[in-house]
């Protein structure tokens, strides 16, 4: 157990606090800010600094579990402010800072740092602790020949409106060749904040995966579509994969058709599994809302109404629905625990089961940064046996 | 020209930074087609555009996979039993990969062992060769299950790859050399067995690159120091043809391997000696004329001590 005195003491030998206690000019201010890269990063400790005229200035975040406002000291006589966390290695946290300026709250991205992160909201900061790294497989690689992507519109009977599916092709694509399908729910948003294209382009280029059709699907209504919702399953698997398969060349077996999803996404995805068991032979579920209510009502609102009712009866008779299920969470997120407790009753029903957590939030990087581990897993590529 | 004068020419992967064009003009192959195995690129066999202009369009694609495809087709026969042991091929594989793992932990933690050197040396020696051991138990299991079939089927007598293999010697009548690429390193094999091929390339110069190179060599070595599922253990997966002996061909080595992970690196060339264990790197380029190997310009092997070597002829 660590004392506040020990705290202190541990602080004392902070970069912050060698400029803080001595009561800075603002050429010693200048100097300190010019010397280091924020969040600063000191063994376990994250020193988070703002310069500027505020009021109070606090860290808005999104960790589970901590006070989701932490509020930064400010260095008399100064614009400098700054707060300290011990924070773990290999963390991932995404965040804004909060300031308070002539009365008024506003949100500000940390003008001190360059690392941004997007999601359908806007941007946010966000800081890596020690350990943490962008993976290379992430990133665009010239090597990796790219695939394409093409839109085709889609007559949905089962929604009863048209629907706009993005399909990727790998590259190299031969139509005499047939190839596995993942179906993925939110596709635009995969694309675009968890950089799926350049992920598919490089596992694929490096034979870590097999080349694979991709149909990145959208929805209109998503809390009513991804909440359990049999119109939804049935547009999937009726309507939508027939079409593909019809169209290109699958192949046509549950073990090289997968569904994916992400938070709402992932309840799509396995509850179109459930209500299809044996169709999909693979599952990649990210983070998902697994919300349940052992007694009494929930409380995650109306939306989540069919959502609890779907789990509640899935953890009360769970169901073989594919062959392997990949399952990953962040531990700063506030579904770990749904995510951590539905994975007893998946094994239960002895579908081959992964799970995996990280250090990270609920959010598209997290994702993408899960994606490598989850796609070699379920559809392992030629890397060991190919030599180009 | 005969096996024991002809040149084998094993060159770096063609994938980034194809050197094939420039090679074959310095190797000043004689007049007439040049046989080409694509087998290794399966489904994309044949799509050889590319190649046929760095062979100043002689390029006569041998279709071996195609091939292989019309014999299952037509001999269904033939085509269980061919499956069947392929089942008993991956099933030993599975149960050497059970050891295997076993086996390699163990040297990788007595080469970092702490203690006095004549403690530990003999150890870490002793440790080595049960894993040479082992890859010589497993070949012995891979060609025991191999020759029963050959024994039982006798491939080369069916009928119908009797008249594939005719029709490609018949290509091959006029050839002068033969260019093995890259690709799937298995079925590349698979189809060249299949038909015979090593005879028919008897009197032919041999050019070949990754899965093209690994296969004339006298053992497969399968590897990748960071698969994103597994260990990475190298894996002894088959036997070669036999054509260029002394070697173990590890295309993009470079890149596969963790070649700054010197325990990793001398495990690797200790467990294959007598063999030297090629980096074969973009633009390599190493020869075989019967009896010693030469290397033009730098090429590199695993040290013992742990490091790449530059080599020149051995």
């Amino acid at each position: 157990m660590v004392t506040r005195d020990q705290e202190q003491i541990i602080e004392r030998k902070l970069a912050i606090h060698r400029v803080a206690d001595e009561k800075p000019t603002r050429e010693q201010i200048d100097a300190f800010i010019a010397e280091h890269e924020f969040p600063l990063s000191e063994s376990t400790y994250t020193t988070f600094v703002y310069r500027g005229p505020a009021e109070a200035v606090y860290l808005g975040h999104w960790i589970y579990g901590l006070v989701s406002a932490q509020l930064f000291k400010h260095v008399e006589g100064t614009d400098l402010w700054y707060l300290v966390m011990e924070l773990p290695p290999e963390s991932r946290i995404e965040y804004k800072l909060q300031r308070m300026h002539h009365g008024k709250m506003e949100w500000l991205l940390d003008p001190l740092n360059p690392h941004r992160a997007s999601d359908p909201f806007g941007e946010n900061s966000v800081c890596h602790t020690a350990g943490y790294e962008v993976p290379e497989w992430a990133k665009p690689d010239p090597e990796a020949r790219p695939g394409t992507l093409k839109e085709l519109a889609f007559e949905s009977e089962a929604l009863g409106s048209k629907r706009h599916v993005v399909i990727y092709l790998p590259a190299r694509f031969r139509p005499t060749r047939r190839y596995p399908l993942l179906v993925v729910h939110d596709g635009p948003e995969y694309l675009k904040y968890s950089g799926l294209k350049t992920v598919l382009d490089n596992l694929i280029y490096r034979l870590e995966i097999p080349g694979m059709i991709v149909a990145l699907t959208q929805p209109e209504k998503r809390l009513l579509e991804y909440a359990n919702h049999e119109p939804h399953a049935r547009y999937l698997t009726e309507e939508l994969v027939p079409f593909l398969e019809k169209e290109l060349p699958l192949l046509k077996a549950p073990q090289h058709r997968g569904l994916v999803g992400a938070s709402f996404g992932a309840v799509a995805a396995l509850s179109t599994a459930w209500r299809y068991p044996g169709f999909y032979g693979r599952l990649l579920l990210q983070s998902g809302s697994f919300a349940f209510s052992d007694i009494g009502e929930h409380q995650r609102g109306p939306a989540f109404d069919p959502v609890v009712e779907f789990m509640n009866a899935y953890r009360e008779d769970p169901k073989s629905v594919s062959e392997k299920v990949f399952v990953s969470c962040g531990t700063y997120e506030a579904n770990i625990y749904e995510n951590r407790s539905i994975v007893p009753f998946l094994q239960k029903t002895g579908m081959e089961i992964r799970y995996v957590e990280a250090r990270d939030g609920h959010n598209w990087e997290n994702w993408r940064d899960r994606s490598r581990e989850g796609l070699s897993w379920l559809f392992p590529g030629p890397l060991w046996m190919v030599y180009e | 020209m005969t096996s024991e004068n002809r040149t084998i020419w094993l060159l770096g992967p063609q994938y980034h930074a194809p050197t094939l064009g420039d090679r074959f003009k310095e190797f000043g192959i004689p007049d007439g087609p040049i046989g080409v195995v694509t087998a290794g690129w399966q489904e994309r066999e044949g799509e050889d555009e590319e190649l046929d202009g760095y062979l100043d369009g002689r390029s006569c694609d041998l279709e071996l996979y195609r091939r292989a495809d019309q014999v299952f087709r037509s001999d269904p026969e033939f085509r269980e039993a061919h499956r069947e042991m392929q089942r008993m091929l991956r099933e030993v594989e599975g149960l050497y990969e059970l050891r295997l793992s076993y086996v390699v932990e163990s040297v990788r933690r007595l080469l970092v062992a702490e203690g006095s050197k004549e403690l530990v040396e003999p150890e870490q020696e002793h440790a080595i060769e049960q894993l040479r051991e082992l890859d010589a138990w497993h070949l012995r299991r891979i060609v025991e299950i191999r020759s029963a079939f050959e024994e039982a089927w006798k491939p080369l007598e069916r009928e119908v790859i009797a008249k594939q293999r005719e029709a490609v010697k018949g290509l091959l009548a006029d050839a002068p050399a033969v260019v093995i690429t890259g690709g799937h390193v298995a079925v590349l094999l698979n189809r060249l067995r299949l038909f015979g091929m090593s005879e028919l390339f008897d009197d032919k110069t041999v050019i070949a690159w990754s899965a093209g190179a690994m296969v004339l060599t006298e053992r497969v070595v399968l590897f990748h120091d960071h698969p994103p599922q597994g260990a990475g253990n190298p894996e002894v997966v088959e036997e070669g043809l036999g054509l260029c002996p002394g070697i173990v061909a590890l295309p993009d080595g470079g890149k596969r391997l963790d070649v700054n992970a010197r325990h990793r690196v001398a495990s690797f060339a200790r467990r294959f000696l007598p063999d030297a264990c090629i980096v074969m790197g973009d633009g390599d380029c190493i020869s075989w004329n019967g009896k010693t190997w030469t290397a033009h310009d730098d090429v590199q092997r695993l040290g013992l001590a742990g490091e790449l070597e530059t080599v020149t002829s051995w």
